[in-house]
């Protein structure tokens, strides 16, 4: 097993565990409540507006809104955090197959391990900071960063071994 | 080179590496057929139960009840919690499997005892199997006999199932460490074969984990918030058409909300459907050795599922276009990858069996 490989496996079983225990976490402490004021926010909305009372409706409605802005981020970010960490996993094992030279290979490793980690860590940031144009820039360079080793990784596959 | 510090042979029956492929390929498929009972007894029909609530909801409103309200979001409540605990059950099965496959691929690299990783296997694949029971179980065992004021027993076995994924997690991430540090394999690597349905699986997943993430990157920057969005401006609307008590506008509304979650899921759905596929494809692609079948029906399983990979999130996304018959289709996609993981089950059944031994001199 050589370098690229190790960082591909290592750093993948790493970014599991810790997308596992951001999962664990948010499970136990955050989700149901999450769940309950985001129905509860929806409910208000129509109760309110069954009541005319439109001001406090739209209030209800906005908080629905804000928390469902939330509660998305924060599954995708647990889920594409398990995901990118498998795919790196399972490439780590595929890597030798890819037929690059070792110091390319290494790059492509550390481009996907910095890819997966910043992405799904931007999308989180973005509940603290709703709509953040430097969180969405973050998250669009991580996800980039992934796709590109993703195809090198996908050329190299194809790509004739080299002669030894 | 890393050296064999340990047994010759890989893939003895009950190794902590063969409970874990067996195990594996079977929450895989446990959960993929899951899925697809899901997808045909209770997506839509759920959905189309989500928006008769909707509507009642509107009615409500505009009959200016607001006692009315609280019991059909109850309703809604319960409608959303079983549709999302059942897709819940669906992913954590499947990302059980797969992640007890990956597990299976680095056994000859994490440095422990033998005894040790087949107990972690056991307990893996323990708590693979009980995590989405237990997320399965929380629509139906709410809050009963609970101490807990969020948390009911089925979430308390869920939490405590995904708990025990995570301390084998870190107690794998120990060993391999270990073999970083004295670099002895403790187990023989799998074996470096070259043959069609290997490099047909290594080259199909990886293709296909890249259309999935070219697919998301799209979906992230084209649509996402302007769906995020457009909802918030659809139940705005609903609440205006209500109050006003213009119902059949408040109708068009509700039908408007439905088709935009429609939207939505299925483009989620055939995200992720891809990228899973891909990743299976490559993890299969490891496990072709320990398929004891003939070349012809390796190449035969491996085309079934790199077709049911394709056909399935394709017509997934088709389904905004041709309805429920794309619907069917990519079912019958989701059928054909069980069916394939069946068959290559099968294989590796065989493989540790009595119907065929290890031949002498085979080098494994």
């Amino acid at each position: 097993m050589n370098a690229s490989q190790r960082l591909l496996i290592f750093g993948g079983m790493a970014l599991a565990v810790f997308g596992m225990l951001y999962g664990l976490h948010y499970a136990v402490l955050v989700e149901h409540q999450m769940l309950d004021r985001m129905g509860g926010s929806l409910a208000q909305a129509f109760t309110q507006a069954a009541s005319r009372n439109p001001a406090a409706s739209q209030a209800a409605l906005e908080a629905y809104r804000s928390t469902k802005y939330d509660y998305v981020r924060q599954v995708d970010a647990h889920s594409h955090w398990i995901g990118l960490a498998m795919t790196m996993i399972v490439l780590g094992a595929a890597f030798g197959h890819v037929h690059y030279n070792e110091s390319l290979r290494q790059t492509i490793a550390l481009a996907l391990l910095a890819g997966g980690t910043l992405f799904p860590l931007s999308v989180i940031l973005q509940t603290y900071y709703h709509d953040a144009v430097l969180l969405k820039a973050l998250a669009i360079a991580g996800s980039g960063l992934v796709i590109a080793s993703m195809a090198a990784a996908v050329w190299g596959f194809f790509k004739q071994k080299p002669s030894t | 080179m890393a050296a064999v510090a340990a047994s010759p042979i890989a893939f003895a029956p009950m190794s902590a590496r063969r409970l874990l492929v067996f195990g594996g390929i079977a929450l895989v498929t446990a959960g993929m057929l899951f899925g697809d009972i899901f997808a045909v007894f209770v997506l839509h029909q759920n959905a189309g139960q989500q928006g008769a609530a909707l509507l009642a909801a509107s009615r409500a409103v505009a009959a200016g009840d607001p006692s009315a309200v609280a019991p059909v979001f109850m309703h809604l409540g319960g409608l959303l919690e079983d549709h999302g605990t059942k897709l819940d059950a669906h992913v954590h099965m499947i990302g059980a499997g797969y992640l007890s496959l990956i597990l299976a691929l680095v056994q000859p690299y994490i440095a422990l005892g033998s005894k040790t990783k087949k107990s972690l296997a056991a307990l893996f694949i323990a708590g693979g199997t009980l995590l989405p029971i237990g997320i399965f179980l929380i629509h139906y065992v709410g809050l009963a006999y609970s101490p807990f004021a969020f948390i009911g027993w089925a979430s308390v076995l869920a939490d405590t199932a995904g708990a025990l994924l995570i301390i084998v997690l870190i107690i794998e991430a120990w060993g391999f460490r270990s073999y970083l540090r004295n670099r002895q394999l403790s187990e023989s690597a799998l074996p470096d074969d070259d043959t069609w349905p290997r490099r047909a699986l290594l080259g199909g997943g990886t293709l296909l984990i890249l259309l999935g993430f070219l697919h998301g990157a799209w979906y992230a920057g084209a649509a996402l918030y302007q769906h995020e969005h457009a909802e918030a401006e659809i139940l705005g609307n609903i609440l205006a058409a209500s109050a006003a008590n213009d119902f059949p506008a408040a109708a068009t509304e509700v039908n408007n909300f439905g088709n935009l979650a429609g939207t939505r899921a299925v483009n989620i759905a055939a995200h992720s459907h891809i990228i899973e596929f891909g990743l299976l494809a490559i993890l299969l692609a490891f496990i072709q050795p320990f398929v004891f079948l003939s070349e012809t029906w390796r190449r035969r399983w491996t085309q079934v599922l790199l077709a049911g990979s394709v056909i399935l999130p394709v017509f997934v996304l088709l389904e905004l276009k041709f309805g429920l018959l794309a619907g069917g289709i990519a079912d019958l996609g989701g059928l054909l990858v069980v069916i394939a993981l069946v068959g290559m089950l099968v294989g590796v059944l065989r493989y540790t069996g009595t119907l065929d031994s290890v031949a002498p001199g085979r080098q494994i």
